[in-house]
């Protein structure tokens, strides 16, 4: 119930950021809930699945993409249209890709995802005619619900309309995603992340179970890519190469992927704090490469581990 | 007949594990395979049990060729197991646990949106594994703070929890402190009777449960079946008592 309660008021503070707070802070959280979208996505995978991908910047990639080209060459401007179109064809990349990867587990699963990753980085960067290689391709602006707003100024679009539906796509995929974890099938990806042998004999399929995992975090990832989209206005290959998967993993880590909401904790406090830290120093990697390190030693269960401590669940809520 | 193994071999490199083992387990039998170290007895289970494919032989499940079908399948045929080193979901609670066993059992495992609190037949199959194996007070615990003959229990509850119609039992008591050991055996043959299990096999070095329980005992000795009788005969056959009982239970 406590934790409900901070969920509806972290989402009302969310909700009241654009009215209160500076554009240039609620510009920040565009890429907050695109990211969140992908976290939520990409933790399936990792924190119930207990697969951790190196490579999910290629579906971020595979749905920035989508939205580029439609918007650019299809002469579709439609968001909605744009979001099913990047969760189609992130679901569709993702089923060979997901075929040949979990079919391993721990490091060869990372190597593979990363590889796969930097393929698809390699082609956007090298097929100049289609992808405009290192410039990248134009993200024009989308219309929301049908509503061309083309002549909205940018930054009132972005931190009015676009701010709304981008939390209304996040809250959307939240729930969806709470769904799936609360539900057999999310008991499934638990006992294959806890032992998978175990799993097996009580006739539990552990690479079909991993590999619907791989599909959905790909979308999510897709559609988040998408997201990521409208408020730089162009997509370019560093969106799909491999810092940006571990940026993802950063994020996932910082938050504690052994908590729901831990990823986008992750992706929040990533945000601000990377933009924090470049504001005074230049060396930003070497201090996030540091915090990294205490992450990982001192707190394994990141910043949600360390104000929660998993609790008994009762039956209603199990 | 519910259970046969026929020319059951198994080479680890040149080392032959299993030499040529034949067995045949019919329904309302309690089975025991007693042995010493490195006789083949997990090796056995593990191919009876779909996770290890055997060398050579054939076993056959319900009439069904299943030899190296692998766990998944046999489980969902109605063949379920326990492990020697305890098997548990370290960060599941009890009542997780068997509930992962029903949704696996009634085939809910792809409902992705479905809620899992309001599948009531897997809450109630759950809940009733819970109660036969008298882990009530501990449902909400997760399993890895749990005593070591409670991860015992669990680990035989959750494979009873698919409601198999054959259980094979790898040390059920090892590990576990003697008082323990006739409590989980007690509680083992309640919930099969409650179940409607219709064989068991276990493997087990504690010869006092071993003659206590089981209708028929397999002696296995360098890979083969040095014996298979009741466990009278079994009692009174000198090579069993020389290489596997040894004096003390030979005593008796």
């Amino acid at each position: 119930m406590k934790g409900g309660l901070v969920v509806v008021v972290a989402t009302g503070a969310v909700a009241a950021a654009p009215l209160v707070a500076s554009t240039y802070h609620v510009l920040l959280m565009l890429p907050f809930m695109a990211y969140a979208v992908v976290l939520l996505g990409l933790n399936l995978l990792f924190g119930y699945a207990g697969l951790v991908s190196f490579g999910h910047a290629l579906f971020i990639g595979i749905g920035a993409y989508t939205g580029a080209f439609l918007t650019t060459h299809g002469r579709v401007r439609s968001l909605e249209v744009i979001l099913v179109c990047a969760a189609v064809l992130g679901g569709l990349v993702a089923v060979p890709v997901a075929a040949l990867c979990v079919r391993y587990v721990k490091i060869y699963f990372g190597m593979l995802t990363l590889a796969f990753g930097m393929v698809f980085y390699t082609f956007v960067l090298k097929f100049y005619r289609l992808t405009g290689g290192d410039e990248g391709t134009p993200f024009l602006r989308p219309s929301l619900l049908g509503r061309s707003l083309d002549a909205m100024p940018k930054i009132d679009y972005l931190v009015g309309p676009y701010y709304y539906y981008a939390l209304a796509v996040l809250i959307l995929a939240t729930l969806g995603m709470w769904r799936i974890v609360h539900s057999p099938f999310g008991l499934c990806l638990k006992t294959i992340r806890d032992n998978p042998v175990k799993a097996e004999t009580l006739g539990i399929g552990v690479t079909r179970y991993r590999f619907y995992a791989f599909i959905i975090s790909a979308i999510y990832a897709a559609v988040g890519g998408a997201l990521l989209g409208p408020p730089t206005g162009n997509v370019d290959p560093t969106l799909a190469y491999w810092t940006h998967s571990g940026n993802l993993v950063f994020m996932t880590l910082l938050g504690g992927f052994a908590s729901f909401f831990g990823p986008v904790v992750g992706a929040f406090v990533f945000i601000y704090l990377q933009n924090w830290v470049m504001s005074i120093v230049p060396y930003w990697r070497l201090i996030f490469g540091a915090m990294l390190a205490i992450i990982v030693i001192f707190a394994p269960q990141g910043l949600m581990g360390l104000v929660t401590r998993r609790r008994p669940v009762p039956p209603s809520r199990a | 007949m519910i259970l046969q193994a026929d020319g059951l071999r198994k080479f680890y490199g040149e080392f032959c594990a299993l030499d040529g083992v034949s067995l045949r387990v019919d329904a309302g039998e309690f089975v025991s395979i007693i042995g010493p170290n490195g006789a083949g007895k997990s090796t056995l289970i593990n191919i009876l049990t779909g996770i290890t494919r055997p060398s050579a032989g054939s076993v056959r499940f319900k009439d069904r060729e299943v030899g190296g079908i692998g766990p998944v399948r046999l489980a969902r045929l109605g063949m379920a197991r326990s492990f020697q080193l305890v098997q548990i979901f370290p960060d599941l609670t009890v009542l997780e646990t068997l509930q992962a066993a029903g949704v696996a059992r009634l085939g809910r495992g792809g409902r992705l949106f479905a809620s899992l609190a309001g599948d009531r037949e897997v809450q109630e199959a759950a809940l009733e594994v819970v109660e036969l194996f008298g882990l009530g007070d501990k449902r909400h615990t997760l399993a890895r703070q749990l005593p070591q003959g409670d991860k015992k229990l669990l680990d035989v509850a959750s494979a009873f929890a698919l409601r198999p119609e054959i259980i094979l039992l790898d040390e059920p008591t090892s590990g576990v402190s003697t008082a323990d050991k006739t409590a989980i055996m007690e509680t083992l043959v309640t919930a099969s009777r409650r179940i409607g299990l219709r064989a068991i096999i276990q493997v087990e070095h504690d010869m006092d449960i071993v003659f206590a329980y089981s209708d028929r005992i397999i002696a296995l000795h360098e890979g083969k079946v040095l014996a298979d009788a009741a466990p009278a005969a079994i009692q009174a056959d000198q090579r069993v008592i020389d290489t596997v009982i040894g004096r003390r239970a030979g005593a008796r």
